[in-house]
């Protein structure tokens, strides 16, 4: 191996290396492998079919979270409700049986530590800095905000990692985005994500993996970089990268499946030597000046379709790329938007407050702290607030916020997707329009016809109580 | 998987940027747990579109499909893929992909063929009325009209189209190197399997 500096990315690259094709690919060992419901059945299938077994079940663990509906799931006498629709509970069914019988720790539905599986990862430490991680799902780059070379792969992968505990790949090239500077009053993780993805564009990180470096991501909470890190996918990234840190070793010490005593020490000494080098150099930097993001959202179906709040519908010919026009006016039909309409003059119908992006506690206080006193107003029909875990949930009730929300009139539901992705009860109804702190803003992400604004959770709870896209800072002093 | 070597025939000129996985498949079909009959739910939004090209009789079960820039971007779903292949669909042309779609079409047989823009609008215009070749022997796409697109695609995944290979059982064949991976990793980082 040469000495020449690395980046963080190469480092891990570097450390997991099984074995290296002449042509370049390499076979990379994979440290964590979470499974859920919807990705995995067709590969425990095609392990059965070939009489294969899980090579090692006690890195892989299984959590359903996309299908189950976020009503109760016990019952006042406390037997299981079942879910109504057939195809989901089947689904529920397959993972409750393939994980034991293929040996995978498992936390069920009625689990207290059920949840989103990216917010379970790091919750319980079973996602550990320097580790690589996989998941059926795109969003687990989210767990590259604690430093783990952390991305999402198809049912043929997920079956590979299961049978070999490897996967074939080749290396990424590596970007830096920075983010230097103060951010404004009022500017969340969330809207760091947005406007990055609005300047880098929804294929710009295409082939890269992203390291978010600057002061802005050094002082960031380590939830906040989850936040961040979770949507590097939207940017086109297969992961995104933010150093470990006195922050994260905070954060995970203590964690059911982390290391304990000397094997923390040990790990936590790795994990240091794993900081990008001085002088390392990076396929592409993209630098950000933090105090030109403003609260963020989006307004079309891509999510580089990103305008300050403060900002109004562009017109779909102000884009130079005569397909992007296309593009936008296509959006602007499906979205029900007119170009130059105010942003913050739009009204919407549902809220939700929840996904793996932003369902952590940090996320519910900030939309708490803006729903406190006030009230859903009258033309929003849904407002739900999703917490990403039950351990989540049961730390929001414990600070209260279940009842900050509950007295403002939102619903207070089990953790789960919920309306992230209209695949359990919790959709968003055609033609509604929705304040959404998930990551997707596709057309039909969030039902047929549901038409989705991407914000943080301080902003869904500012339309959720004006009942229109807010500005944040307008209702949040500065001081408060 | 089936090996695949030359995709002949109608291809759809779709043309579109950003054709994301929802669009591809949504997510209501995913709750399946097999890999076949997603085809009824491909591009779904598309299809309710009046005059939409999937409509049209001459692109009935066409094996190529024409899209733009950063194809298959969005979810991890390899019931994208699958949706395809129902579809009849085996081979995809675009100027670029996302990095999950295209690993996904490669491990079911879909061959994700990376063209220059410029190629792709004369293939574009070429497949309203006229098949096209793509030959994954030659790297090569071309048209009744003498044109002739050279693409390139990594040496491994061809290999696996061409071979129609099972890429776990490659892997399993490796196990003394996974094996040997293992016990050097469990020496330097004993705290990995403490979980
Ligand atoms: S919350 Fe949304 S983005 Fe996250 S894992 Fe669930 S469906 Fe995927």
């Amino acid at each position: 191996m040469s000495t020449k500096p690395r980046t963080l990315y190469e480092k891990i690259w570097d450390a997991h290396v099984v074995d290296r094709r002449d042509d370049g690919t390499c076979l990379i060992y994979i440290d964590r492998h979470l499974v859920h419901e919807v990705t995995s059945p067709q590969a425990f299938e095609a392990l059965r079919l070939a009489g294969r077994t899980v090579r090692r079940p006690d890195l892989t663990l299984a959590v359903p979270d996309h299908n189950l509906p976020t009503t109760p799931r016990v019952d006042a006498a406390g037997a299981r409700v079942p879910i109504a629709d057939m195809e989901s509970a089947q689904q529920l069914a397959a993972l409750e049986a393939n994980a034991p019988s293929f040996g995978i720790r498992y936390i069920g539905a009625t689990d207290a530590a059920q949840g989103i599986v990216h917010v379970v990862g790091p919750e319980q430490g079973f996602s550990l800095p320097g580790t690589t991680i996989v998941c059926g799902d795109s969003h687990t780059a989210c767990h590259g905000g604690i430093g783990a070379l952390a991305f999402g792969i198809g049912t043929s992968e997920v079956e590979h990692v299961l049978a070999t505990q490897t996967l074939l790949l080749q290396q990424s090239k590596t970007m830096e985005v920075r983010v230097e500077g103060t951010l404004g009053f009022g500017v969340s993780p969330k809207d760091v994500i947005l406007h990055i993805i609005g300047v880098i564009g929804a294929a710009g990180g295409t082939g890269y993996v992203i390291e978010y470096t600057g002061n802005v991501f050094r002082e960031m909470s380590v939830e906040g970089r989850l936040t961040v890190s979770n949507m590097s996918i939207e940017g086109g990234a297969r992961a995104g990268l933010v150093a470990a840190d006195d922050l994260t070793f905070a954060y995970l010490e203590g964690r059911p499946m982390a290391p304990k005593g000397a094997d923390w020490d040990a790990a936590v000494a790795w994990w240091r030597s794993l900081a990008t080098d001085p002088g390392a150099v990076y396929d592409k930097v993209v630098t950000i000046d933090a105090g030109d993001i403003a609260p963020s959202l989006t307004w079309g179906t891509s999510p580089e379709d990103v305008v300050a709040i403060t900002g109004a519908v562009p017109d779909p010919m102000s884009f130079a790329d005569p397909s992007k026009q296309e593009a936008a006016k296509k959006s602007l039909a499906y979205m029900g938007l007119t170009p130059g309409t105010r942003m913050q003059d739009v009204p919407v119908d549902s809220i939700f407050i929840g996904s793996c992006t932003n369902s952590r506690i940090e996320d519910l206080r900030a939309a708490a702290a803006v729903a406190r006193g006030r009230h859903v107003a009258a033309n929003v029909r849904q407002a739900l607030v999703v917490p990403g875990s039950g351990l989540v949930k049961r730390q929001a009730e414990a600070e209260g916020l279940d009842r900050i929300f509950i007295d403002a009139g939102f619903e207070w539901r089990e953790p789960g997707c919920s309306m992230c992705l209209a695949m359990n009860p919790d959709k968003v109804p055609p033609g509604d329009r929705c304040a959404s702190t998930s990551n997707r803003n596709f057309v039909g992400r969030q039902g047929p016809g549901a038409r989705t604004h991407l914000v943080s959770p301080a902003m869904a709870a500012a339309a959720a109580v004006t009942g229109h896209l807010a500005d944040v800072r307008e209702l949040v002093g500065e001081a408060a | 998987m089936t090996p695949v070597r030359i995709v002949e025939g109608r291809a759809i000129p779709l043309g579109r940027k950003n054709i994301d996985t929802d669009v591809i498949i949504p997510a209501h079909y995913l709750k399946t747990i097999s890999r076949v009959g997603l085809g009824r739910g491909a591009f779904e939004t598309i299809r309710a579109e009046p005059g939409n090209l999937f409509d049209e009789p001459q692109f009935a079960r066409a094996p190529i499909l024409i899209a733009g820039d950063n194809f298959g971007c969005g979810s991890s779903r390899e019931h994208a893929a699958w949706a395809m292949l129902d579809m009849g669909i085996t081979a995809v042309i675009a100027p670029s992909y996302s990095d999950i779609f295209s690993g996904n079409a490669v491990k079911n047989g879909i061959v994700p063929v990376v063209l220059p823009q410029a190629a792709v609008d004369r293939l574009l215009e070429v497949a309203r009325d006229h098949p096209i070749t793509v030959d994954l022997e030659s790297c090569t796409v071309t048209t009744p009209f003498q044109d002739r697109f050279a693409f390139e695609m990594d040496p491994f995944r061809r290999e696996c189209l061409l071979g129609g290979l099972d890429e776990v059982g490659m892997t399993m064949a490796q196990g003394a190197r996974i094996d040997a991976y293992e016990r050097g990793a469990a020496a330097d980082r004993p705290w990995l399997s403490a979980a």
